[in-house]
């Protein structure tokens, strides 16, 4: 399938400043690809880049195979785009906006009412409809810049931090928006709510100091923690000697740890040797030497963890 | 070109809504009546003139447009680069000229709409007289054409900053020095160093000689063109300067 997405080798300095040094990337239809990195890392630059408002030192960016420095206007007709912040004319109305931008991406007529008819309905923006923006509420103003955005149904939709400000609800209903465009849409979402990636993401690109430092599923990049699949029992503290032996026995097992102890009772962990699945092994070695166990359960490498070892030193960087 | 158009107009009817939605429409206009009548009757003398005319009022405009045109113009780009919805316009399937042009158009057109508010002044000297009304006709084109002339260069250093207060004091200087340099203070400047063509040529951009001749009630072709040109010119240097902004 062919990319309706496509950066290849996009720079961008600041001065002495190497914002964006290098990012290629495709996102193909169906895909909807998280954008990773700590702020400053170049998510909004790379963003600018790929939507054509900032001009590239080196590399281009096509949307539907449109270049978007030498056909801004073919491509731009497909793209949706909620920038940095969701700005938006504050001294208008939602409907005075959303019809502004509807008559521009070339809607005519009973189009436009149409379209905009499906965008207020999809973000809830019925209720403040003719209210002037700036006496929305932060949640509402996102949601007028994601109602413009996905305005005459873009093939791509670009969106910087389209849940930022909104409360667990409001995100929850966002996100729930992007998963049902998700099948007919190239979407990229960047964010630095780890969680927001496994609820909507099927890839996720982590960038840091405008590199690409990791590129994957969700599953992929928690992989990379080292306790990920790690099975953690629970036992009595006298009993903790002989289960910890027990479990070390367990073939694929690389190590058994303590990681705490409270109330006379020690949590164990199990860790897998070269991230293999012990879940199955670990548990029939419980049943048939009848250990005496209070809890069992899988770890799962915690996103925050993986973001933080691959952003965090410059190494890492060079490694990945 | 109908795609051209259409988006032009889009876009200046918004910002021309856009003055109205807030109390820039109220103020301005107040004012720019205001000042202009003002000028007319205690600084031009209407009255004591005895003369149905209106050159006591139109004598004033190049002034007043210092202060009032980059009032206006200050904001055009600006305020879109602060308040970061230029990358919401520019993001969308229009072209720069689009949005230049529809910017330019939406602005002129509220200062145009400004000036008709001074019909008063008109109705005040055909009650008292019988003025020529072709002079007063030609005289508030002049003063339109070249309110377009500080205003699209209001306009292209408006796209240079994101601070407003800059773009006025900038702007309104540029415009100064344009009204001054038909003046001895500025050719004496020039006239010791300059070719003589140099210095005829800096004249013949003062918008205070040219617009003279206009309220004189000569239809004076090379003001036109001055006018004209400099917008076309001020215009031009806004795109670049938009270009310039995109890839810096």
């Amino acid at each position: 399938m062919t990319a309706l997405i496509e950066a290849e080798g996009l720079a961008k300095s600041f001065g002495r400043l190497r914002a964006v040094d290098g990012i290629t990337l495709r996102v193909a239809r169906g895909e909807v690809l998280g954008f990773l990195g700590p702020n400053g890392a170049g998510k909004s630059t790379t963003m600018r880049l790929i939507t054509g408002f900032l001009e590239p030192d080196a590399g281009r960016a096509r949307i539907a195979g449109f270049d978007v420095q030498d056909s801004p206007r073919e491509a731009r007709k497909r793209l949706g785009y909620l920038p940095e912040g969701a700005p938006l004319y504050a001294e208008m109305t939602p409907k005075g906006l959303l019809g502004f931008v509807a008559e521009l991406k070339g809607l005519r007529g009973d189009a436009i009412a149409k379209s905009v008819g499906v965008a207020v309905e999809r973000t809830g923006l019925g209720p403040v409809l003719e209210q002037t923006i700036e006496t929305l509420s932060k949640g509402y103003k996102r949601r007028v810049g994601i109602a413009q955005a996905i305005l005459n149904d873009p093939e791509v939709l670009i969106m910087d931090e389209p849940t930022d400000g909104l409360d667990p609800n409001q995100k929850h209903q966002v996100r729930q928006l992007i998963a049902e465009m998700a099948r007919e849409k190239a979407i990229i979402v960047s964010t630095h709510i780890l969680e927001e990636v496994e609820a909507v993401c099927t890839r996720a690109v982590v960038i840091n100091k405008g590199r690409i430092v990791a590129d994957g599923t969700a599953e992929d990049l928690m992989r990379r923690v080292p306790y990920h699949g790690a099975v953690a029992v629970r036992v009595a503290a006298d009993k903790a000697d002989a289960v910890k032996g027990a479990l070390a026995a367990v073939s694929g097992v690389g190590s058994v740890e303590t990681v705490s102890a409270a109330d006379g009772h020690l949590l164990l962990r199990a860790v897998p040797r070269n991230g293999a699945g012990i879940v199955t092994d670990v548990a029939s070695a419980i049943r048939q030497q009848a250990l005496v166990v209070e809890e069992v359960f899988v770890e799962r490498g915690k996103l925050d963890d993986v973001f933080r070892q691959i952003t965090s030193s410059d190494l890492d960087n060079r490694n990945a | 070109m109908r795609e051209f158009l259409h988006n032009v107009w889009i876009i200046a009817k918004r910002e021309f809504m856009g003055y109205f939605a807030t109390p820039i429409a109220i103020v301005f206009l107040i004012i720019f009546v205001a000042l202009t009548g003002a000028f007319a009757f205690y600084i031009g003398a209407f009255f004591e003139r005895g003369q149905a005319e209106l050159s006591a009022f139109f004598v004033y405009h190049p002034w007043l447009y210092l202060l009032l045109v980059p009032a206006i113009g200050m904001r055009l780009w600006a305020e879109e680069r602060k308040s970061g919805t230029i990358e919401l316009l520019m993001t969308l399937p229009i072209s720069p000229w689009e949005a230049i042009l529809g910017k330019f158009l939406a602005a002129w057109a509220f200062i145009g709409l400004a000036l008709v508010l001074t019909f008063p002044m008109w109705i005040t000297v055909n009650v008292l007289g019988q003025p020529d009304n072709g002079v007063i006709l030609a005289s508030y084109l002049g003063s339109f054409l070249m309110a377009g002339a500080y205003l699209a260069i209001a306009s292209c250093i408006s796209a240079l900053t994101k601070n407003q207060v800059i773009a006025f004091i900038v702007a309104a200087t540029v415009c100064f020095l344009l009204v001054m340099s038909g003046l001895e203070l500025v050719q004496n400047l020039f006239r010791g160093w300059a070719p003589a063509s140099v210095v005829s040529a800096i004249a013949s951009l003062s918008f205070l000689s040219n617009f003279e001749s206009i309220t004189k009630g000569i239809v004076d072709l090379p003001a036109i063109v001055l006018y004209l040109s400099l917008i076309v010119f001020a215009l031009f240097a806004n795109k670049i300067v938009i270009d310039l902004r995109k890839a810096a």
